[in-house]
């Protein structure tokens, strides 16, 4: 199938669950008020958008779901090349990993409000949570399966352990990376939204809360769909500097990982 | 003459099943006189790679002691370059950025790297190949660019393991042509480990035979006395390299046989 038509029945699955949406609540076979109505929920966008009034919710959502990444992101490739190259740290600390990964996180959120504050860090820090453990195994595994000959060749061609880190685990550890980058990028967003959610004055989630208190389902309907597109674009953001990064890989960069 | 590396006495274990150490090589003693072409030849799993590596620096013998150029070896071989098997490109660097690799770690200065490399990839043919990435070139292109990026940095020892063995038949015959004349250019002291015997004989100044493993040592040796230049597909029609090659199969039928027979029954 050529990609115009894939883009196209794309396009026209969206077009359908609106319509279906909107057929149902009009109807009343869903009560419009538990299911909100698609043509308000968009003017809800539209009018957001228009007076200007999400901005400030959005801005600081997408700063903190960018902080999130970029820090979690960067810890989890450190801690992450540490431990893949390290036997005695990876042993010392394989309890504790698994340990906070198997930890509910987001039972972290209201305790770190209480150590942070209600802005913008807690949330920050509640997004690097989840995205270090992403990024950190997928490049900690990724360490170890590092073909053997191409590190023995570049030892015999004289690298020093210094410039294997540089000139070989490093680069095979961004392929890793990407590979969970997709994974990590919702898992920030997951993290600020939460976040905010629990407790903030400022944010999509913020907007979300406020409006599910005077049972405003559109709103809240909007707010999602606010989130979803803008997740889409971080997604989409990820893909086009994979592609142009992992340009040496066979195939390209793939394009559906999660 | 010198010698440009010696093994001595090598043995090599690896931990094996239930804590038998099993011993690869015992007791091998292997030379190559500088300037020296030496094949190394086997049956499968009898260690010729084991002996390989710990010429190359990168696998310390349990017992025995490796020289190069009359000094004890510590850590990796700095005088050797490595040819191997597998695929060893650094697959996020194109072809130049392979072959600079090796001047690139020695903090030679890049655009001098790059016109070096320049000027390997033309040697191995493969002028205006440079931008590619290894994905993008065929398995003997791959082989030719492993090969620029070892002599680049211009090793005086050359150890090979089983280079060309992917590689098909006709490939083969090419990159062992071209290998040979690199390798008369300026005669560096080579040590190529093959489990074919007609390569071996047509490359070489000296054939060694290492018997069946485990514990393998080398169990014949025999100068090749073809003349040089040669060309690996017509050497190989001439009456005398029949003769070394009756001779040398005697020697390594037997070993072969062995292994067989440690492998269907052991």
């Amino acid at each position: 199938m050529s990609r115009a038509w894939l883009a196209l029945a794309q396009f026209g699955l969206l077009v359908a669950f609106f319509a279906a949406w909107y057929v149902l609540t009009k109807t009343e076979v869903l009560p419009p008020f538990f299911f909100g109505e698609p043509l308000v929920v968009l003017d809800r966008v539209r009018e957001w958008f228009v007076t200007g009034s999400i901005y400030p919710h959005l801005g600081i959502t997408l700063l903190e779901t960018l902080l999130a990444f970029a820090i979690g992101t960067l810890a989890g490739l450190g801690f992450g090349l540490w431990l893949g190259l390290s036997e005695f740290a990876a042993r010392l600390l394989d309890p504790y990993i698994k340990g906070f990964n198997a930890m509910p996180r987001v039972i972290l959120a209201p305790i770190f409000a209480v150590w942070f504050g209600l802005g913008v860090l807690s949330k920050v820090l509640l997004g690097v949570t989840l995205v270090f453990f992403i990024v950190f195994f997928s490049v900690f595994h990724g360490v170890r399966e590092v073909n053997p000959v191409v590190l023995d060749n570049a030892r015999m061609l004289g690298a020093s352990r210094r410039q294997l880190l540089r000139h070989v685990y490093l680069p095979s550890a961004t392929a890793w990376v990407f590979a969970s980058l997709h994974s990590a990028v919702g898992m920030a967003f997951v993290g600020a939204v939460i976040g905010e959610y629990l407790g903030s004055a400022k944010g999509v989630g913020y907007l979300i809360l406020q409006a599910e208190g005077v049972f405003d389902i559109n709103s809240v309907f909007a707010g999602v769909l606010v989130l979803t597109v803008f997740a889409l674009l971080l997604d989409k953001l990820v893909t086009v500097a994979e592609r142009r990064l992992l340009r040496w890989r066979p195939g390209g960069a793939g394009a559906l990982q999660s | 003459m010198t010698c440009a590396l010696s093994l001595e006495a090598i043995t090599c274990r690896f931990p094996g099943r239930g804590g038998v150490a099993h011993v690869a090589v015992q007791d091998a003693t292997v030379t190559v006189a500088d300037g020296e072409f030496v094949s190394l030849v086997g049956p499968t799993g009898c260690g010729k790679s084991t002996l390989l590596n710990a010429a190359a620096g990168l696998r310390r013998p349990d017992a025995g002691r490796v020289t190069v150029f009359g000094q004890d070896l510590q850590g990796r071989n700095p005088h050797a370059g490595y040819l191997f098997q597998g695929e060893s490109l650094l697959p996020w660097r194109s072809a130049r950025e392979n072959v600079m690799f090796g001047l690139q770690l020695r903090g030679t200065d890049m655009r001098e790297a790059a016109g070096k490399a320049e000027a390997w990839l033309r040697r191995v043919g493969l002028a205006g190949h440079g931008d590619k990435y290894p994905h993008e070139l065929s398995g003997g292109m791959r082989k030719r660019v492993a090969l620029a990026q070892t002599l680049v940095v211009d090793p005086r020892i050359l150890l090979m393991d089983e280079p060309f063995s992917a590689l098909d038949v006709q490939t083969r015959s090419l990159m062992e042509n071209e290998l040979l004349a690199l390798w008369q250019q300026d005669r560096k002291s080579v040590l190529f480990v093959t489990h074919d015997l007609e390569e071996a004989i047509a490359l070489s100044d000296r054939v060694v035979v290492l018997g069946a493993g485990p514990a393998s040592r080398p169990v014949g040796e025999f100068g090749i006395d073809l003349p040089r230049p040669r060309d690996v597909s017509e050497v190989r029609l001439t009456p005398r390299f029949l003769d070394l090659h009756r001779s040398i199969w005697e020697t390594l039928r037997s070993e072969v046989m062995k292994a067989h027979a440690t492998e269907v029954h052991g």
